[in-house]
C-alpha cells in the first residue's frame, strides 16, 4: 500500500535541517509514525513533515527546495 | 541635491509606505521585486519594476551584488532600503556609496559602530546615557563578586563569561544568596566549559520596553519623543503606543535628551531609534542599541507629532537641514499600532498564506492602515507574516483603545487566518486597559489561556 506524506502549510520544502546537514531521509530509509522527514519554510518560520505511518521511504515527489501548496504530496510510502 | 529617483530595495507594506512618501515629494520610483513579488502592491503603485532575483530571501532582496547592480542599472539616484534586509547591512551601504548613489540612512561607518553592540554601549557611556549596569569584564573571587553587586545593586544575574544560550545564568537577590550562588556557578562554568569567568548584570524584572524616535541632519538631532513595545512575542512586538503613557513626565523628558545627547554624539544621520529598558520599581531606564532605519512602528509617532518621518528620511538624504528645532515639536493625544500578521493565533500562529479572498480596510476617522492588501491578492509564504499595522489615534489612551476596538470590528479579511482576534483580546483586557504590562506579560498571559477563554 503506497501512502503520502502531506505538506503541512505551503512554502518551501526542505529535505534537510540546515544547509549543510545530511538529508533526514533518503529512499529506501525504513521511516517511523510520527518521523520527520523534512522542513517547511514559511514566513520566516520552520515546520516539520512528519508521516503519519511508518513504511519505507520509496521516493520524494518534491526536491529540496521547491515550493510546495499545503497538502501537496512530498513523498510516497511503502 | 534632492533626490529625483528613488530606488525602493524592500518589499511589503513599507514599500507601499515609501512608494507612497516619495510620490507625495514629487519624487520617481523604481520598485526591486522579486519573482514571487511582481503582482504586489508596491510594484502596482512605483513607476518602474525591476525584477531582482528568485522569491528566496537569500537570492534577491539580501543578495547584495544583484541589488546593486540593479541600482545602477535603473539610473535611480538614490535607494531606500525600509526594514529588515539590507537596511543595516555595511557592505551594502559601502557598495551604494562607492557607486556614487545616495543612500537614505546614515553612512556605513555609523551603520558599523551602531550595530555592534560594545561599541554602541561604549559611545552611550561616553555620552552619559545610562546602560544597563554590569560588572564589564570578568568577576575575580567573590570578594570581588560582593563588591561589584555592591555597586550594580541587587538583583544581579550572574553568568559564564564562555557561556551562551541562557546556560548557567543565576540570578541573585541578595548578599547571602551571593556567598552560595558564585561558587556554584564557578564550579559549574569550569566543568560545563572549562573555565569558570563569571560576569554580572543588573537583572530586571519586568521591564518595560521603550524607545526614542530621532531625526538627524549630520550636525542637529531633534526627538519625535518616545514608543512603548513592551507587548511583544517570541521578542517580536504585537502592539505599540505613542507616547509611553505609563511614564513619570520627567523620565519622558530625560529619555528624549538622552536619545538626542547620544545620536549628536555619532553626528547621526537620518530617522533612527533608541532602545532603551525601563524598571518601573526604580524608574531608571538603560539604553540597549540603536536602530539606525526606518522602524515598522514609526506611524504613531506619525500620529502624535504629525511629522512624516519616511518623507523626512527623503529631504534628509536630499541634503536639507533640520526644517524645524526640538521646541518646534510638539506631541497630542495618543496612538496605538498593532500588527496584523497572517497568522492563526488559535493554532499556535502558525503561517497562513494564500488567497485574500475578501479585503475591505477598517473604517472610521482618526484609523490608519498601512498594508500590502489587496482583494484577490496572494500573499506569499517567502517573507514575514506582517500584512498590515492598524493605527489609531484619540485625544486620550483610553478612548485610543475604544478606536481600536472600532477600527478591528471593521476590518475584513477573508481567505488567510490573521491576528486580529489576538488584538481584540487585548483590547478588551484588564492589564492592557491598565497598562500594567511588561516584556515577559503578552506569553504569560497566552500561556494562562487568555485568548481561549477571550473567544467564548
Amino acid at each position: 500500500m503506497v501512502k503520502q506524506v502531506l505538506a503541512p502549510l505551503p512554502g518551501l520544502f526542505y529535505r534537510k535541517p540546515s544547509p549543510d546537514a545530511a538529508p533526514f531521509k533518503q529512499e529506501g530509509d525504513p521511516v517511523a509514525a510520527g518521523e520527520t522527514i523534512g522542513l517547511i519554510e514559511a514566513m520566516k518560520s520552520f515546520f516539520p513533515v512528519e508521516a503519519d505511518v511508518a513504511g519505507t521511504l520509496a521516493r520524494f515527489l518534491a526536491q529540496d527546495g521547491d515550493t510546495v501548496d499545503a497538502d501537496q504530496a512530498i513523498a510516497e510510502l511503502e | 541635491m534632492a533626490i529625483k529617483s528613488l530606488f525602493i530595495a524592500n518589499r511589503g507594506e513599507i514599500a507601499v509606505r515609501i512608494n507612497k512618501a516619495a510620490k507625495a515629494l514629487g519624487i520617481r520610483t523604481v520598485q526591486a521585486a522579486s519573482e514571487a513579488d511582481l503582482d504586489s502592491l508596491a510594484c502596482r503603485l512605483a513607476d518602474e519594476v525591476v525584477v531582482i532575483g528568485p522569491p528566496q530571501a537569500a537570492k534577491s532582496y539580501l543578495d547584495v551584488e544583484a541589488i546593486v547592480q540593479a541600482i545602477k542599472a535603473s539610473g535611480a539616484d538614490a535607494v531606500h532600503p525600509g526594514y529588515g534586509f539590507l537596511s543595516e547591512n555595511p557592505r551594502f551601504v559601502s557598495a551604494v556609496e562607492a557607486a556614487g548613489i545616495t543612500f537614505v540612512g546614515p553612512d556605513a561607518a555609523t551603520i558599523a559602530k551602531m550595530g555592534d553592540k560594545a561599541m554602541a554601549r561604549a559611545e552611550a557611556v561616553a555620552a552619559g546615557v545610562p546602560v544597563v549596569p554590569g560588572s564589564d569584564g570578568r568577576i575575580g573571587d567573590l570578594a570581588d563578586a560582593r563588591r561589584q553587586a555592591a555597586r550594580i545593586g541587587y538583583p544581579v544575574m550572574i553568568k559564564a563569561s564562555a557561556g551562551g544560550g541562557g546556560r548557567g545564568i543565576r540570578i541573585v537577590e541578595d548578599e547571602a544568596s551571593l556567598e552560595k550562588l558564585v561558587p556554584q556557578a564557578m564550579a559549574e562554568a569550569r566543568a560545563s566549559f572549562g573555565d569558570d569567568g563569571l560576569y554580572m548584570e543588573r537583572y530586571i524584572q519586568h521591564a518595560r520596553h521603550i524607545e526614542v524616535q530621532v531625526l538627524g541632519d549630520g550636525t542637529d538631532v531633534v526627538h519625535l519623543f518616545e514608543r512603548e513595545c513592551s507587548l511583544q512575542r517570541k521578542r517580536q512586538k504585537v502592539w505599540e503606543e505613542a507616547p509611553a503613557a505609563m511614564l513619570p513626565r520627567s523620565v519622558r523628558d530625560a529619555l528624549g535628551a538622552s536619545a538626542v545627547l547620544l545620536a549628536r554624539r555619532v553626528n547621526y544621520r537620518n530617522a533612527g531609534t533608541l532602545e532603551y529598558l525601563y524598571d518601573s520599581k526604580t524608574q531608571e531606564f538603560f539604553f540597549i542599541e540603536m536602530n539606525t532605519r526606518i522602524q515598522v512602528e514609526h506611524p504613531i509617532t506619525e500620529a502624535i507629532t504629525g511629522i512624516d518621518v519616511v518623507q523626512a528620511q527623503l529631504r534628509i538624504a536630499g541634503g536639507e537641514r533640520l526644517w524645524f528645532g526640538q521646541g518646534d515639536i510638539t506631541q497630542t493625544g495618543h496612538a496605538i499600532e498593532v500588527r496584523i500578521n497572517a497568522e492563526n493565533p488559535a493554532k499556535m500562529f502558525m503561517p497562513s498564506p494564500g488567497l485574500v479572498a475578501t479585503y475591505s480596510p477598517p473604517e472610521g476617522s482618526n484609523i490608519r492602515f498601512d498594508t500590502l492588501l489587496f482583494e484577490g491578492y496572494r500573499i506569499v509564504p517567502y517573507y514575514d507574516s506582517l500584512v498590515g499595522k492598524l493605527i489609531v489615534w484619540a485625544p486620550d489612551r483610553r478612548a485610543a483603545i475604544v478606536t481600536l476596538q472600532t477600527a478591528l470590528n471593521s476590518l475584513k479579511v477573508e481567505g488567510i487566518h490573521t491576528t486580529v482576534p489576538l488584538h481584540k483580546a487585548l483590547a478588551r483586557d484588564n492589564d492592557v486597559g491598565e497598562g500594567a504590562f511588561h516584556t515577559a506579560w503578552l506569553e504569560s498571559w497566552m500561556a494562562g489561556g487568555a485568548l481561549e477563554a477571550s473567544r467564548f
